[in-house]
């Protein structure tokens, strides 16, 4: 088991934002968290990642409560992408991966073959091999968005959570974003907003409706008309995909 | 390919530290030399040398008295201060992630102001002592109340950096308020025209005592902050993107205000508030060197050291026969740098 959530409540101020939730995610697994605005998706992603303290109950990584472990071995293994990373540094793209291994280093200990392999390799992964001595500044939002995953790769996760992480990208690299995931093989948890391309690229889908789950397995059990409809508040067709088998949703007018 | 960037900037780096260095040592010397009475910069080469034992090179003793009971001392105080102010004003726009945040962001030259007016006019003693000793000590307190003041209202540095900059201003204003109020209801004018010199920062009445202080505290200083130069690089997209690379960041916030909070504290009580250099050097080091922290920390300690040298200079030769605050002049060379940074960034993007 990779994470496991139990009785997970969170809360800011006096407004639950997240009831009691209970699930869990199987390693290799690519889970995709769906809800409409303000079901609670950030904050979840965020209490897996060990970046806030649950209200209630608990989040376990491979059976271990996450609150009994230090902020950096969490970092040594879960890996998290923000959905806006935003700097005022002009750090080169090599520089932003690099940090990916902050976690690894002791504190005085110089840079070793196996962070420079890492970096390369995670540079390699997300494509960005060839911008590596780019500005930030100077990278369009989809390069922004590859060089943090390339970032969260150096950390050579086990398990990566990613916070909308096709928003703002155009299709062609929302697709080719969701391919890099799906092709990495370590357990991942992803936000999205396009049911479709949730529908394509992950193993199962979890569905938030204010702050519960209302749906939880493959793709193909968890996407129906009913949902969409209760959930999401749109009408449309589901069918399955003639090529693939995974449901295709085509929504009405 | 990668390598051979990767020593390239830090060779870069590396000469920019070294030219920064000698570029250093020159402006003290000449530092030394200007004033009422000139005193040629191989006169300074061999008081240093003959005091080291290197040389018995025989010099007149009035420039050998003015060399080491006053001109060099000052000199290596505005170089410790210079590099105090960068190095605390780099730590402080990296920490809360703002371009336009200084080392008295969080109010410390605020508080030093009023805890030194409190002993200047109302008289406030610290112990029995010199007036000069308590001056200080009421500036450290003032400081350190302010800090303390911006750590509770900002919630003890666990929340954001917008929290901590408006708290900053809030301390701010507050305690100039207060200063204010003592100087208009308690001051005469004599009294008031030392506050306000004071205010603006003055190398005047420095001597070795205050060197071994700025030395120790800015040495102390830059070393917490070079240990804490990888934790502040991993700040560069936000305190939540730190914590997902398992930086405490409670902690390093703390620790790294604490240090930056007692640097200034020690330079403010010392000279007063000098403006601009923390706000100026780390932009233009980060120009020379880039953002990442292990170069842009020493290289804002050399160059805010050799800043403030300069302004030194500027500030007792620029006009004859007065001394100007020292404060004025890194205003007025700081705001023109500024602006020429300002525009060549907009270019450059």
């Amino acid at each position: 088991m990779s994470f496991q959530a139990e009785t997970l409540t969170w809360g800011i101020g006096r407004k639950t934002v997240l009831h009691e939730l209970t699930f869990s995610v199987q390693p290799g697994e690519m889970l995709g968290l769906l809800g409409p605005n303000g079901s609670g998706k950030t904050s979840l992603l965020r209490l897996l990642a060990g970046l806030k303290t649950p209200a209630g109950g608990r989040v376990l990584l491979e059976g271990t409560d996450l609150r009994r472990l230090p902020r950096r071995d969490i970092a040594r293994r879960v890996a998290f992408v923000e959905q806006h990373a935003g700097t005022t540094a002009n750090l080169r793209v090599e520089d932003v991966v690099r940090l990916g291994r902050f976690p690894h280093r002791r504190p005085l200990a110089g840079w070793t073959a196996a962070d420079a392999q890492a970096v390369d390799a995670a540079l390699d992964r997300a494509g960005m091999t060839a911008k590596r001595g780019d500005g930030w500044h100077s990278l369009s939002g989809g390069e922004k968005q590859r060089a943090q995953i390339a970032r969260a790769l150096a950390q050579t996760p086990r398990e990566l959570i990613l916070d909308e992480p096709t928003n703002h990208l155009d299709i062609q690299h929302q697709i080719g974003l969701l391919r890099l995931i799906s092709g990495l093989g370590i357990t991942s948890v992803l936000s999205l907003h396009d049911l479709n391309h949730a529908a394509m690229f992950c193993d199962r889908l979890l569905v938030l409706h204010h702050g519960h789950i209302v749906a939880d397995g493959p793709p193909a059990q968890v996407l129906t008309p009913a949902l969409l409809h209760g959930v999401f508040s749109v009408q449309a067709t589901v069918d399955p995909d003639p090529q693939t088998g995974r449901p295709h949703i085509r929504y009405v007018r | 390919m990668r390598n051979a960037a990767g020593t390239g900037t830090g060779l870069a780096a590396g000469g920019f530290l070294l030219a920064g260095v000698v570029l250093l040592l020159l402006a003290i010397g000449l530092n030394v030399g200007v004033g009422d009475l000139r005193i040629p910069l191989s006169t300074t080469f061999y008081a240093l040398t003959n005091a080291l034992g290197w040389t018995a090179e025989p010099l007149n003793r009035i420039h050998e008295t003015v060399i080491w009971d006053y001109r060099l001392s000052r000199s290596l105080v505005a170089a410790g201060c210079g590099a105090g102010l960068a190095l605390s004003g780099a730590v402080m726009q990296s920490l809360l992630r703002n371009p336009l945040a200084e080392p008295y962001v969080l109010g410390i030259s605020a508080g030093a102001s009023t805890g030194a007016v409190a002993v200047v006019i109302l008289g406030v003693s610290f112990g029995a002592g010199l007036s000069a000793v308590s001056l200080s000590a009421g500036a450290f307190a003032g400081a350190f109340a302010a800090f303390a003041f911006v750590a509770l209202l900002s919630n003890g540095t666990r929340s954001g950096a917008d929290r901590t900059i408006l708290a900053g201003v809030a301390a701010s204003q507050l305690f100039n308020a207060a200063t204010s109020y003592i100087v208009t209801t308690s001051a005469n004018a004599q009294q008031a025209r030392d506050v306000m010199f004071w205010l603006l920062g003055s190398f005047g009445g420095v001597r070795w005592p205050e060197v071994w202080l700025v030395t120790a505290a800015v040495g102390l200083g830059l070393l917490g902050c070079l240990l804490y130069a990888r934790i502040l690089d991993a700040f560069s997209f936000g305190d939540e993107a730190a914590a997902a690379l398992g930086v405490n960041t409670g902690r390093a916030r703390m620790v790294l205000f604490a240090i930056t909070a007692l640097m200034t504290a020690a330079i403010v009580s010392m000279v007063g508030s000098i403006g601009f250099v923390g706000l100026v050097v780390p932009h233009a080091v980060r120009f020379a060197v880039g953002p990442l922290h292990g170069r842009l920390l020493p290289g804002c300690a050399v160059a805010g050291a050799l800043f403030m040298v300069l302004a030194d200079v500027a500030s007792r030769v620029l006009v004859p026969q007065q001394i100007l605050p020292v404060g004025v002049v890194t205003a007025l060379v700081g705001v023109p740098v500024f602006s020429l940074i300002l525009y060549r960034v907009q270019r450059a993007s």
